[in-house]
Order: C-alpha cells, then sequence, then structure tokens
C-alpha cells in the first residue's frame, strides 16, 4: 500500500501481548485519509488485537503508532477516543439496560446532540428512530450493530475501527449494513475495517491489509486482491469464484 | 404472544413484589399494628437502601465487594454525635425549625467526613487492588478492624447517646395506629436522598455514564470518559451514604458504638443480593422487602426475624438467580 504522506494512521513495528502470550508480532500497517481499509485474516491473526491496541485498549510492548502525527502509544484510551477515533468492537459493547438514546447522547459531546449528525444518522439507520427510547438490549443482532455503528458517527470522527460488522447477520441485515457502509465511504469518512465477509471487504474496501500469525503479509488496492484468485487462495485459504 | 405476555411478566413481577407483601401481611397482623409495622418497616428499609446503595453502585462500577463499607457507617454515626453535642441546645429546644436545622448539620457533616475518608481509602488501599477480589476481600476486612478501632481510640469505648431532637420524639397517631414522629422523618429524608439519586442517575450526563460503566467500563472508556474519575466519585458518594445512612440509624437507636455499621452488615448484604448486584433500583425494593420482612416477622414469630431475610433471599434466588434487577456482567 503506497500511503505515503496521505496516511493518517501508522503502525510501525507494533508488538502486543495478552498475558504471557505475544500476539502481535511486529505489526506495520498504514491506513490512508478518506479511504476504507480492510484488515482481512484467517481467525487468530491478530485483526481484533491490533484495533484494540491502536484503541489503548491493550498496550504496544514495542512499536509505534502515529495518529495524524500525534502517537497514541502512550495515551490513555479516552485520550485516544478523544482525538476522534471511534470503535465498534466485534461484540458492538452496546449498553443493553440503556435506551437507544441513551447509547447514542453518550457518544456525543457534552453539549448533547447536533442536530446535522442526528439527522444524518437517523437518515442513515431509521429504525432507530422507531426504537428512540427502547432498552437497546431488547434490539435483535442486526439493529444492535446498526446502533453501534449510528454511535460511532454521531459526531465528527477522523477514523472508524469496526470490527468485524456482519458477524452473524442475515443476508439482509448485512446488505442493510453494506449500505450504510458506502454511504460513509461515499462521504470519504476513514475506516479500518475488520471483516470476514470477502463480498463485503470486496463491495466496502478501497485498500486491503491481510494479517497472519500477528503481522501484516499483504498490502494493496482491495479491487486487486478481489480480481486475483490465486493471490486470495494463499493469503487467504478462500477465493471469490469458491465463495461465489 | 404468549411468550410476550411471559416477558411482559417477568420484567413487572419484581415490582408486584412489595405491594403484595405489604397487602398480605394485613389481614395476618389486624389493621393497627399493620399500618405502625408498615411505617417502621419502610423507615428501616430507607436506611438500610442508603447504606446498601453505596455499595452497589461501587460493586457494579468497580468490581469492588468493599467488605469496610460498615466503617464509613461508623464514622458517619460518630460524627453526629461530635456535631449535634455542641448543638444540644438547638436539640433540645421544641422548634421544630431548629431541631431540623442540627439535624441537617449533622448530615452534612456525617455525609460530608465519611465520603473525605472514602476519598482518602479509594487512593490509598482500593487503587492497590482493582481486580484482584480475593486481595480486596482481605484488605477490606482488615481496614474495617483498623478504622474501627481508630474509632475507639478517638472516641473511646462505650457507647455513646445520640438523644432523638425533642419535637421527634414520641408518636402520632393515625387512626389507633401509632407512628413514631422520628421514623416518619427519617422516612422523608431517606425518600428525598433516594429521588435525588434517581435524578442523578437518571438525568445526568455522569449518571448516564455511571450507568453504562456498570454494563461495561472497557466500552465506556472507549468513548472518551476517564472512568478511573468516575471510580473516585462513586466511591465517595457511596461512602457519603453510607455515613449519612449511620448518622440516621444511629439517631434512631439513640445510641452509637464502634459496631453500629457491623450490626448492618449482613442486612446490606441480603439487599445486594436480593435486588441484583450493581442495580440501584433493585437495592431500593431489596431494602424495603427486608426492612418489612424484619418488622412483620418480628412482630409475628420474633425469633425468626433475621432468618426470615435469609429465607427471603434464597426464595428470591430461587426464582430470580441473579436477583431481582440484575446490572453487572462483568
Amino acid at each position: 500500500m503506497t500511503a505515503g504522506n496521505d496516511a493518517i494512521l501508522r503502525l510501525q513495528g507494533v508488538h502486543t501481548d495478552i498475558g504471557r502470550y505475544r500476539i502481535l508480532h511486529g505489526v506495520d500497517l498504514a491506513v490512508r485519509r478518506g479511504r476504507v481499509t480492510m484488515l482481512l485474516g484467517r481467525n487468530g491473526a491478530g485483526k481484533t488485537t491490533t484495533l484494540r491496541t491502536i484503541m489503548g485498549l491493550w498496550r504496544a510492548r514495542q512499536g509505534q503508532i502515529i495518529f495524524d502525527g500525534q502517537s497514541l502509544t502512550a495515551l490513555e484510551t479516552p485520550h485516544i477516543a478523544r482525538l476522534g477515533i471511534a470503535y465498534v468492537p466485534e461484540n458492538m459493547g452496546i449498553f443493553g439496560k440503556l435506551t437507544v438514546r441513551e447509547n447514542m447522547l453518550l457518544a456525543t459531546a457534552p453539549r448533547g446532540f447536533a442536530q446535522p449528525y442526528l439527522d444524518r444518522v437517523l437518515d442513515s439507520f431509521p429504525m432507530l428512530k422507531v426504537k428512540w427510547d427502547s432498552a437497546a438490549g431488547s434490539l435483535s443482532g442486526g439493529q444492535k450493530q446498526m446502533l453501534a455503528i449510528a454511535r460511532a458517527i454521531i459526531e465528527q470522527r477522523r477514523l472508524l475501527l469496526i470490527d468485524e460488522p456482519t458477524k452473524g447477520l442475515s443476508p439482509a441485515m448485512v446488505d442493510q449494513l453494506v449500505g450504510a457502509l458506502l454511504r460513509l465511504k461515499a462521504e470519504q469518512t476513514t475506516i479500518l475495517l475488520v471483516e470476514q465477509n470477502f463480498r463485503v471487504a470486496e463491495a466496502v474496501g478501497d485498500e486491503v491489509a491481510v494479517m497472519d500469525e500477528g503481522r501484516v503479509i499483504h498490502t494493496g488496492a482491495m479491487a486487486a486482491l478481489a480480481g486475483d484468485d490465486t493471490l486470495q487462495h494463499r493469503l487467504l485459504g478462500l477465493s471469490m469464484a469458491a465463495a461465489l | 404472544m404468549k411468550e410476550d405476555w411471559r416477558n411482559h411478566m417477568r420484567r413487572w413481577a419484581p415490582y408486584a413484589l412489595t405491594p403484595l407483601i405489604i397487602l398480605a401481611a394485613l389481614p395476618a397482623i389486624g389493621a393497627g399494628p399493620w399500618l405502625t409495622l408498615t411505617v417502621a418497616g419502610l423507615t428501616m428499609g430507607i436506611m438500610l437502601f442508603l447504606v446498601a446503595s453505596g455499595l452497589t453502585l461501587i460493586f457494579g462500577l468497580m468490581d469492588v465487594l468493599n467488605f469496610a463499607h460498615a466503617a464509613f457507617v461508623t464514622v458517619g454515626a460518630y460524627v453526629t454525635v461530635t456535631v449535634l453535642r455542641p448543638l444540644a441546645g438547638w436539640t433540645m429546644q421544641t422548634s421544630l425549625t431548629l431541631n431540623l436545622i442540627a439535624l441537617l448539620v449533622a448530615l452534612i457533616a456525617a455525609a460530608a467526613a465519611s465520603g473525605a475518608l472514602g476519598f482518602v481509602f479509594e487512593r490509598v488501599i482500593i487503587r492497590q487492588v482493582y481486580g484482584a477480589p480475593l486481595r480486596q476481600i482481605l484488605i477490606t476486612i482488615g481496614a474495617l478492624t483498623i478504622i474501627e478501632q481508630l474509632v475507639v481510640v478517638i472516641w473511646g469505648p462505650q457507647a455513646l447517646v445520640l438523644p432523638k431532637p425533642a419535637s421527634l420524639r414520641g408518636s402520632v397517631f393515625i387512626g389507633s395506629s401509632p407512628i413514631e414522629t422520628y421514623r416518619l422523618a427519617a422516612l422523608a429524608v431517606g425518600l428525598a436522598v433516594a429521588l435525588a439519586m434517581h435524578l442523578f442517575l437518571r438525568r445526568t450526563r455522569l449518571g448516564l455514564v455511571v450507568r453504562a460503566g456498570v454494563e461495561n467500563r472497557e466500552m465506556v472508556q472507549a468513548l472518551g470518559y476517564h472512568i478511573r474519575r468516575v471510580f473516585i466519585g462513586v466511591f465517595m458518594a457511596g461512602t457519603a451514604l453510607a455515613g449519612m445512612g449511620g448518622m440516621m440509624w444511629g439517631q434512631y437507636q439513640e445510641t452509637v458504638n464502634s459496631q453500629i455499621g457491623d450490626s448492618m452488615t449482613i442486612l446490606v448484604f441480603i439487599i445486594l443480593i436480593i435486588g441484583g448486584l450493581g442495580s440501584v433500583g433493585g437495592c431500593f425494593i431489596g431494602a424495603i422487602l427486608v426492612g418489612l420482612t424484619t418488622n412483620y416477622v418480628g412482630f409475628l414469630a420474633p425469633k425468626m426475624a433475621l432468618g426470615s431475610n435469609i429465607l427471603l433471599m434464597a426464595a428470591i434466588l430461587l426464582w430470580q438467580p441473579r436477583g431481582l434487577f440484575p446490572m453487572a456482567e462483568h
């Protein structure tokens, strides 16, 4: 990936340990401004750990994480979030006892909802308007995922980190979610997106980084990977032709 | 449809428990003593709630089971004695206004002293043992003993008298049922504090952060909130509430000793378990249930009074294994 000075986020030789185990073995990655970068790889490759390390939820033992010229390596998670990085974890991180409105409100600045952003989010996810005062725990899996993404974009963000948003969703829900991601892409939102569903990755991604055993083993254009069955098979153990 | 109805019942049944117990007690006790005992039970419940609510929030948000919580009750009670002694001129007069001002000063002092001690306690002791439950149990039990002994060193080993203010002694009659005036006042103060806490948790951004933190601390941090700062605030508020509970309990008993906090501990833990760890609403209902059960059973079968609460807890756990309103998932 030729990120150059265009990169808003850059990981250089990042190592992360969880307990006694080293999960990341020197991750090098660049995320370009205004682009959707897919982070692909088999289970256990280190994708989720990479996102959590960027957010400061797990600490990098070595290496550098630079966001728009500022090192994140020593910062605490709340500081990192306040730089404009929103994180949607694999489990969605929804507060089930709070209402949809309260879940959203938590992600806003102290002044509360900014009307243009709220309107944009409710236009993108009309279901939220219907469920506004319902407990978030009562939503379906797909609705929770919509809420998690809506919460991430309720304020102006500089980077979205999204971890496997389509996991466990019905095909109809996946389609809706892809639509929402494509709208974010059209608005030139910078996204680092972990995804197991290759068709989603192909539909949404501009760039791709493939991980294996805690390292990035391939970077390039998503379209190039999607068009090369041999490369897909070598990197991911699958090919689009087989998936279709 | 049937499933919807079942979910609806499951959701609302815990709320119906208190009125059901109150109504069920009426034919067994008789109308006269029933009203007296009901007010007594509600008052006891509300005082227990003040103590238990702080503990359940601390556990829910911070995963800390603070066995030293009783020490803050004790400190609150002793500070009340210290504050009310020089104000005896106000409390001995039959002026309700002067009596209430004296009590308000004592309440604020008890909450401030316990809250300040809570701040130091979190910084010096609790901070070292976050995420280490066994060490938490050991260190907080040790701290309880040390604080209680320090209380003995400062205030002496004898029990201290804490007479009720003149205008809050005696009873008022509702029909033929005597209701202690102090209980009514304590009930009003306790309800006001409970309402303030409810409004804080439901209507403020900080309250929202606390409720979210009880569910998922990590996500709260990922949304930009410094959960450690919230921890300190909640710990101080929790210990301040315990101090208020100590003030009201000591005043109710009219005597204070270094074990006053300990005497509430078993009931407080029963309330936490009944209500669901981490749930303030559950804690409120649990406290009222325990207060009512103690008074009703104490009247009908005095020897069963404490055992009745353990039976109540067992029955509720058989019905709802995680308590009436479980919150904390961690």
